[in-house]
């Protein structure tokens, strides 16, 4: 009955977040228009959204978000000091990796998090999702790069949305 | 105290942003020249929304949080728009300094064939159109 | 203090611009033009939140989302017309 009336209810809370966040003011009339909107979107757009989002450790999810944001300050750095110090020290290459994450959202998200990075940008993802193409600006070590986003950003991943139950 | 921390906010985001553009404008392939705008330009202009959350949070009246969303919203579509353009780039073949891997001209291949299929009866289509027209 | 930072950023952004410029109007291939407008529009943002500061408005806010989103939906429909052809199916 609940799923029925309210079938995405990360949605809604987004939603309200997002409406909040909009207007600019946080008081308890705009937090109930808020709140019916949230309701009333997800009703209305139901079709757009085949599968119920689950998320199976949230606190993993904030740790995951917090260590990405660091990584996004870090990478950054390197970044500009590869633009600032020119052509000649960036070795571009394409280095493939095999992806064990099976769920779209989970793989979106790795997708994304690559690109914001550790100096790489995901370039392609083959047809029957086994492996993300990405693009390094200064690969020493292909096997290395893939390793390290293996390690350190699938298997998080993997913990968060596809637990081994 | 405020103050410092706005203007070195403003100083901050505006050089990465500035770093940004100048890695698109300098650095030798489309592949290279992806880096810089999709990261450097992003941390940047975030940067800069932050710095806007301060200063109008303290003068203002009242808390002012709804820069959060400019900030939240390219953090999400800016590396979205950079592989929909990777994507592109492959599809198209764009010259690259690293030697594109073999998966991907196969792929090519297949996706190419599979589009001239969808395009060939669109293209007839036309034509019977314009025959039709000009009878 | 202020006002001299504002300064600063706002000659770094306008040389930002100028570049993605240079680069959409010289760009040897189409993604590399379709990237150049996408910086062009972020860089449009970083200005108008400069603007805002300066200026001692937050309206400007609303133009920045929108320059946000409408820049984003165009990056997307450029590339999908590259990659297929057609932009809507």
């Amino acid at each position: 009955m609940l799923r029925h009336w309210l079938p995405h209810p990360l949605l809604t809370l987004t939603l309200v977040l997002v409406w909040l966040l909009l207007v600019n003011s946080f008081t308890l009339a705009q937090a109930l228009l808020g709140l019916f909107l949230g309701w009333i979107i997800p009703l209305f757009t139901l079709r757009f959204w085949p599968d119920r989002v689950r998320i199976a450790r949230p606190w993993w999810l904030v740790f995951f978000l917090v260590k990405v944001l660091w990584d996004i300050l870090v990478a950054n750095l390197a970044v500009a000091l590869l633009i600032l110090g020119g052509q000649r020290y960036t070795r571009p290459a394409f280095v493939p990796v095999p992806l064990e994450l099976r769920t779209e959202l989970a793989i979106s998200i790795l997708a994304n998090t690559v690109s914001l990075t550790p100096g790489t940008v995901s370039a392609w993802l083959s047809p029957d999702r086994r492996t993300l193409l990405v693009h390094g600006l200064r690969v020493r070590d292909p096997d290395a790069l893939a390793r390290e986003i293996k390690g350190r950003y699938e298997r998080p991943l993997r913990d968060i949305f596809e637990p081994p139950c | 105290m405020q103050e410092i921390a706005v203007s070195a906010l403003i100083v901050i985001g505006a050089a990465f942003t500035f770093i940004g553009s100048l890695g698109l404008a300098r650095l030798g392939d489309f592949y290279s020249r992806l880096h810089g705008p999709t990261k450097a330009t992003t941390l940047g202009v975030g940067s800069l929304l932050i710095a806007s959350v301060i200063y109008f949070s303290t003068s203002g009246s009242g808390v002012s949080l709804h820069e959060v969303l400019v900030t939240l919203f390219l953090f999400i579509t800016a590396p979205v728009s950079a592989h929909l353009l990777a994507k592109v780039a492959l599809h198209l073949g764009v010259r690259s300094i690293a030697p594109p891997p073999p998966q991907v001209q196969s792929a090519r291949g297949a996706e190419g064939a599979a589009t001239d299929q969808r395009s060939a009866p669109r293209g007839s289509g036309s034509g019977a159109s314009t025959t039709r027209a000009t009878g | 203090m202020l006002s001299i930072a504002l300064i600063i950023a706002i000659t770094l952004v306008c040389g930002a611009l100028s570049l993605s410029l240079w680069r959409l109007l010289a760009g040897p291939s189409d993604p590399d033009r379709i990237l150049a407008l996408d910086t062009l529009y972020v860089n449009a943002i970083a200005l108008l939140v400069l603007l805002g500061i300066l200026l001692g408005s937050a309206l400007y806010f609303e133009a920045a989302l929108l320059i946000a989103m409408m820049g984003f939906v165009g990056t997307v429909a450029l590339c999908k017309y590259l990659l297929r052809g057609d932009i809507i199916e």
